[in-house]
C-alpha cells in the first residue's frame, strides 16, 4: 500500500480543573490592562505539528493517538489532547 | 553496614555532584556512585536517587523524557522489590511523569522560579526518606523550581493512604496559603507510594546538610538522606 505524507496539529492544554496561570497572566496583566476589557478568559497550552507517512488521513490520526497515549506526550492527570487538524502535507 | 546508592545522572542534571558529595563526604555508612542513566544497572544497588536538574531541557513537560530512559525500567524493579527509590525536585517530577508516583507537577502559581528557604511539615515519618524524622517536626530546607505545583485529582485516596510525606508550613507548622511557595495542592511538597520505598519532593536536602551552606546553621537535609541510609538496613536485616 502506498504511504503518503500527512501532517497532523495537536493541541495539549490543561484541564479546566487545573489552573492556567500563563493564560489567566496574559488576560489580566495584559489584555485588561491595555482595554481588551470584553476577553474574560485565555488558556495557554502547547501546540504540535507532526509530520508522518501513513496509508490515509485516518490511520495518521490514529497513529498520532496511539503516540500520544503510549508516551503520554499529554500528561492524562492534568492535560488534555486536541487533534486540531489531519491534513496531507 | 555500608549501603550502596546511585544518583542518576541525566543530560541536564545539576544536583548531581552536590548529592554525591552529601552522600560520601557527609552521611555516614553510605557508598554512592554517579551512573549516566543509559549505563545503570539495578543488580548492583540498595537503592536510587534521580537529583534535581534539568533533564533533557525540561522539553515537553519537566522530567517525562526522562520518565522513558532506560535507568527508569531499571529503576522500576528497585521500586517493585522494595528498594528506595527517590526524587528530588527535577527527580520528583520525573517519578510522577514516570507513574511511580500518583499526580503531577505544574509550573508555580506566580510563574516564577523560585529559590528560598522554606519550611517543611512531617506528615509521615514512615518512609524511605523521612524515618529518622518526628511527624509534625519543622525543618528549614531550601527549593529551588519553577514547575513545583502539585497537583492530583484524587487528593482523597493520597490522604486516606497516608501519602503525604511533607507539606509546605510556617516556622510554627501552621498550613498556610503564605507559606506555601508554589501554589501547590494541599500545600504537599511530598508524596510517596503504598509500599513507602518510593518518595518524591521538591525541596533539595543536599544543599542543606551542612552548617555552612545554611542561614540558621541548621543540617536538616541530613535527616533525609540518613532515612534512606535507615530503610535499607532495616529492610536487610
Amino acid at each position: 500500500m502506498d504511504r503518503q505524507e500527512f501532517q497532523v496539529e495537536i493541541t495539549l492544554m490543561n484541564k479546566p480543573a487545573a489552573r492556567d496561570p500563563v493564560g489567566e497572566t496574559i488576560q489580566k496583566d495584559l489584555l485588561a490592562k491595555k482595554g481588551y476589557d470584553i476577553v474574560f478568559n485565555v488558556r495557554s497550552g502547547q501546540f504540535l505539528q507532526i509530520n508522518l507517512k501513513a496509508a490515509d488521513e485516518n490511520e495518521a490520526k490514529k497513529i498520532v493517538e496511539k503516540m500520544c497515549n503510549d508516551l503520554r506526550i499529554f500528561n492524562p492527570v492534568t492535560q488534555n489532547l486536541t487533534i486540531l487538524k489531519v491534513s496531507k502535507s | 553496614m555500608t549501603v550502596k546508592i546511585a544518583v542518576i545522572q541525566f543530560a541536564g542534571s545539576n544536583c548531581d555532584l552536590d548529592t554525591i558529595h552529601i552522600l560520601n563526604n557527609v552521611v555516614d555508612d553510605i557508598e554512592a556512585d554517579l551512573v549516566w542513566h543509559n549505563l545503570f544497572k539495578e543488580t548492583k544497588y540498595d537503592g536510587v536517587i534521580l537529583p534535581g536538574g534539568f533533564a533533557f531541557g525540561d522539553y515537553l513537560r519537566a522530567g517525562i523524557i526522562a520518565a522513558h530512559s532506560p535507568a527508569i525500567d531499571e529503576a522500576r524493579v528497585m521500586l517493585d522489590d522494595g528498594r528506595p527509590v527517590i526524587g528530588i525536585c527535577n527527580g520528583f517530577q520525573i517519578l510522577t511523569e514516570a507513574q511511580f508516583l500518583p499526580g503531577a507537577l505544574l509550573r508555580n502559581d506566580s510563574l516564577k522560579f523560585i529559590c528560598k528557604w522554606v519550611n517543611l511539615k512531617v506528615e509521615n515519618n514512615s518512609t524511605a526518606l523521612s524515618n529518622k524524622m518526628n511527624i509534625n517536626d519543622v525543618l528549614a530546607i531550601p527549593i529551588a523550581h519553577a514547575e513545583g505545583r502539585y497537583y492530583t485529582d484524587n487528593l482523597k485516596e493520597l490522604e486516606e493512604n497516608n501519602q503525604i510525606v511533607f507539606r509546605y508550613s510556617t516556622e510554627q507548622g501552621y498550613l498556610t496559603k503564605d507559606a506555601n511557595p508554589n501554589g501547590s495542592l494541599e500545600n504537599i511538597a511530598g508524596i510517596c507510594n503504598l509500599e513507602q520505598n518510593c518518595v518524591g519532593f521538591m525541596p533539595h536536602p543536599e544543599r542543606a546538610s551542612e552548617a555552612i551552606l545554611s542561614p540558621k546553621k541548621t543540617i536538616h537535609g541530613k535527616l533525609f538522606f540518613d532515612s534512606i541510609v535507615e530503610f535499607i538496613k532495616r529492610r536487610v536485616s
